[in-house]
């Protein structure tokens, strides 16, 4: 074995707190998002929306519009671009099977009927306004309850849809202990700070597009089928996402609009989404309604779960919000039937929004296992221990590395849970009830192969180059502190490139699976790198480390030097000049192998709650939130902590605040805006602690990384639900828990 | 012969010019041009944000005189004359504002898209003695989303920015 080989993974860089590398470019507003790229005097196109949920266009009167000085033209489905059906699949994943602009017909209420291209955004928007489009309208299917078409998928992304072990419904009647209660969560807009923007730009037959998306070779490929382009003449640049959460994931129809107003007007085109718009144009959550029946011992031990979900789609895309989706997973119970259906509505498609199934499936079963507990006059947590499954019971596999009880007693013990009272009603402080509460955090761990490009210049430098995101999370960060450690360069002092489909392949920024899947081809890179840097600067005549062997040589400082005599050393900088090729350049490369076939990848996590509510008042707050964590291994302490955190302020908005209304005739939202959709803003947030019991899983990779962008949100709704029942004695099972609602269950009391 | 034809508009445009981040600057735009949109779009500044173009995000704040200012409602044409700070102008050439600084070193950023306007909101607020505590911190600061999260760490930037600036 080389000593390469045996070389530790790690000089240090990695897991360390430190500042994020692209800090400084967002402080200085130096960061690029999509809608800043520096395109000289671009058109501006705004868009135009559907306002009846189901019908046709009769007519469109364009002679306002165009009259407003500075417009230039009208895009309708009269005049755009001929584009064949979209299907949704992973080499190009359109959310709507249809183009935009492509008939009279309307499927639902925010599609995109025109946009209005001008010299200034101002004249767009104004030339928008003027637009006149008459609808012939039939009445809209928008309730989930008694919808026309209800699907049940059989699989979803590969997983099983409907999952069924031993015979639930006999267990269930045989139960000591039943418990039978529906939960339903809202409608849910992702509403990233930034709108989705794309600049579209036509040269010589190539389509150059910045865009606001989480997938830039899964926007190139979209928009080459769409164009009937080679991907080689399409490039989608994206080095910032002002956050997007799913909603810039798979491809939405607007970056189409963009390029064919470009290609209409031979000039670039800039188009940005209005926040009204956001919450029709790039997907949802969907609502769910879930009946959950838990039979259990009359000592708290589940002898069986049954997790029925209802979701809705819409007529022109599928997403199912899988909320049973871990459900036969994450506890030891024998006999499970879980169930997912989707209504088809005359509304927009929903889509992955942070822990799709996981986020409203933990709030759900969180909340179920809590009135088991009460049924059974035990302490929710030992309720949980209770049912730990030591193995995966969905596939009987062990679990790669499973440290739940871990975060169960760290959790327990940081928190003071020891001292809570079983019944509610009995902590006060000052006039408010407090109430603490508890749930489990759970995310699947997944991994897709990637690729990335390490380069040492002859002046020193060291670039990472890889077709992945930075939607906040840190990539910029880690990637650097990964190709440090391998280099034995400061991650300061390393360039990293991502946000570009040329550059080496990298798979959505989804499923928590970036740093899993590309952190280990920047690790194996930067190992081709180094050991290229070593076979030079131990052949090349001019080296001081001329005719050592490898294993007498080791990184250190931006260079190499020999171990024995660290006084010979040879900076990067100088080995590429010996080298004499200009540089030395590394393609790695990462993917999973078979492991999944003999275990199972989880990651865990524990959210404890404390909620305070004055019921003099009708006020609900969180004053209180800690989750614990076991994601493997942490890649940088301080920006993981900021993420952790951000999900769990995630958790607080969506169980105390969140709600997309629709219209319940018409179909539009009415809640289309930042006062009506309220997300959590500072003065709502309080104390917030986050900590990590880090066990690496190097079964899933050789960073033993797994995602962290999802499992903060899971558990906290339920958490939450769970404490203001601790609080006040009422169940509330309609999320978001808002003052109203308790008020009213109060008065039923 | 009587003709259908109206007279030339006016042109619509009119001049205007304001201090820029310490420089004079000119347009020549219409009425209904925001703020917002003339440091975009015509300014060649984008490190000022567009959330929401409606009051309702902060992520536009700038500094009109001094004051935290929501450049999406604000007319440009009324501002001539008027001294505005964008991100682009608080740092001193390499050296970063002390509330720059402790961002980055408070993490209170991660996406870094409404972080602008966080900061200029922040410049603000420690200006005028309105985050003396954490709660006033909060308070103070809730006129800015920051849609990632990242409350508990801007609260902790704040705070040290304004010791920082003592």
């Amino acid at each position: 074995m080389s000593a390469t080989a045996e070389r530790p993974a790690t000089r240090g860089f990695v897991g360390l707190p430190i500042d994020r590398v692209d800090g400084h470019a967002k402080v200085t507003g130096a960061a690029r998002y999509a809608a800043d790229a520096p395109i000289a005097a671009p058109l501006h196109a705004t868009i135009v929306q559907a306002t009846i949920a189901c019908g046709r266009i009769i007519a469109i009167d364009e002679r306002a519009t165009r009259a407003v000085e500075g417009v230039v033209d009208v895009l309708t489905y009269h005049n755009a671009t001929r584009i064949p059906a979209l299907p949704f699949d992973f080499t190009a994943p359109s959310s709507e099977e249809l183009a935009p602009l492509q008939s009279d017909e309307i499927k639902y209420d925010g599609q995109h009927v025109a946009a209005v291209i001008a010299e200034t955004f101002e004249a767009a928007r104004a030339g928008a306004a003027l637009l006149r489009v008459e609808y012939e309208s039939r009445a809209p299917e928008l309730s989930p309850g008694g919808a026309r078409t209800v699907e049940q998928p059989e699989q979803w992304f590969g997983s099983d849809a409907q999952p069924r072990r031993g015979d639930p419904e006999r267990a269930f009647e045989a139960a000591g202990v039943r418990i039978d209660q529906t939960y339903t969560t809202p409608i849910e807009n992702h509403n990233p700070l930034e709108p989705s923007a794309t600049v579209a730009e036509w040269r010589d037959g190539e389509l150059i597009v910045h865009d606001s998306t989480q997938w830039v070779r899964g926007t190139r490929a979209v928009l080459a089928k769409s164009f009937g382009l080679d991907e080689e003449k399409v490039r989608v640049i994206a080095p910032y996402l002002g956050g997007g959460f799913g909603c810039k994931g798979f491809f939405w129809p607007h970056p189409l609009i963009a390029a064919m107003a470009a290609k209409l007007t031979n000039r670039p085109v800039k188009l940005v989404l209005t926040r009204e718009q956001m919450f029709t144009s790039c997907g949802y959550r969907s609502e769910t309604r879930q009946r959950l029946r838990l039979g259990a011992t009359r000592d708290g031990r589940l002898q069986a779960i049954l997790h029925d979900v209802l979701g809705t789609s819409s007529r022109v895309g599928t997403f199912v919000e899988t909320a049973g989706g871990v459900t036969a997973m994450l506890f030891d119970v024998p006999n499970i039937a879980v169930t997912h259906s989707i209504a088809r509505l005359d509304v927009p498609t929903p889509t992955a929004m942070r822990a799709p199934g996981e986020a409203p499936g933990s709030f759900a079963l969180g909340c179920a296992l809590d009135e088991l507990a009460s049924a059974c006059g035990i302490d929710p947590l030992d309720v949980l221990r209770r049912n730990h499954a030591a193995v995966d019971p969905s596939s009987g596999l062990p679990f790669s590395s499973k440290h739940l009880l871990a975060c169960y007693e760290r959790g327990a013990e940081a928190f003071g849970w020891s001292t809570r009272p079983q019944a509610p009603r009995a902590m006060r402080d000052g006039g408010e009830l407090v109430g603490w509460g508890v749930a489990t955090a759970t995310y699947p761990a997944l991994r897709s192969p990637a690729q990335a490009r390490v380069v040492l210049g002859a002046d020193g430098s060291v670039d990472v180059a890889s077709a992945t995101h930075d939607l906040g999370t840190g990539m910029y960060t880690i990637l650097a502190q990964i190709a440090a450690d391998e280099l034995g360069v400061d991650p300061r002092a390393i360039r990293v490139r991502i946000g570009d489909s040329s550059f080496p392949i990298a798979p959505v920024a989804g499923g928590s699976m970036s740093s899993a899947s590309v952190g280990p081809a920047v690790q194996d890179a930067a190992r081709r790198a180094y050991r290229e840097a070593i076979a030079i600067a131990t052949s090349a005549g001019g080296s001081p480390l001329h005719g050592l062997g490898e294993d007498e040589i080791e990184a250190c400082d931006g260079g190499l030097r020999s171990k024995r005599e660290p006084s010979r050393a040879i900076a990067y900088g100088e080995i590429v000049r010996l080298g004499g090729s200009g540089a030395i350049e590394a393609l790695g490369s990462a993917a999973p192998g078979d492991e999944g076939e003999r275990l199972s990848f989880h990651s865990f996590g524990a959210q404890f709650v404390e909620v305070r509510y004055d019921e003099e008042l009708a006020r609900l707050r969180v004053s209180r939130a800690l989750g614990v964590f076991d994601c493997g291994r942490i890649l940088n302490a301080k920006t993981a902590r900021s993420q952790m955190i951000g999900g769990i302020v995630w958790g607080i908005g969506m169980a105390l605040m969140e709600e997309t209304v629709r219209d319940p005739r018409a179909g539009a939202v009415v809640t289309n805006n930042f006062a009506d959709y309220h997300v959590p803003v500072n003065a709502d947030i309080a104390a917030i602690d986050v900590l990590f019991v880090e066990e690496p899983d190097l079964a899933f990779n050789p960073l033993g990384v797994r995602g962290i962008g999802e499992i903060g949100i899971t558990g906290v709704a339920a958490a939450i639900a769970n404490a203001v029942y601790h609080a006040t004695g009422v169940r509330l099972r309609d999320l978001p828990i808002v003052p109203e609602k308790l008020l009213a269950a109060q008065a039923a009391v | 012969m009587r003709t259908s034809e109206r007279p030339a508009a006016p042109a619509r445009s009119l001049p205007l010019t304001l201090r820029l981040n310490g420089r004079d600057a000119t347009f020549t735009i219409e009425p209904e041009v925001t703020l917002l949109d003339l440091l975009r779009e015509r300014g060649g500044l984008t490190g000022t944000k567009k959330g929401c173009d409606r009051g309702q995000c902060g992520a536009c704040t700038v500094l009109v005189n001094g004051r935290r200012t929501l450049s999406c409602l604000a007319l440009a044409l009324a501002h001539a004359g008027d001294a505005i700070t964008t991100i682009e102008g608080l740092a001193d050439g390499d050296r970063l504002h002390p509330v720059q600084a402790a961002f980055v070193e408070h993490d209170a950023l991660q996406c870094g898209f409404c972080t602008p306007g966080q900061i200029l909101s922040a410049v603000g607020v420690i200006a005028e003695g309105r985050a003396r505590t954490d709660d006033e911190i909060r308070e103070a600061m809730s006129g800015n989303l920051c849609r990632c999260g990242a409350y508990p760490n801007i609260v902790a930037a704040v705070a040290a920015a304004r010791e920082a600036l003592r």
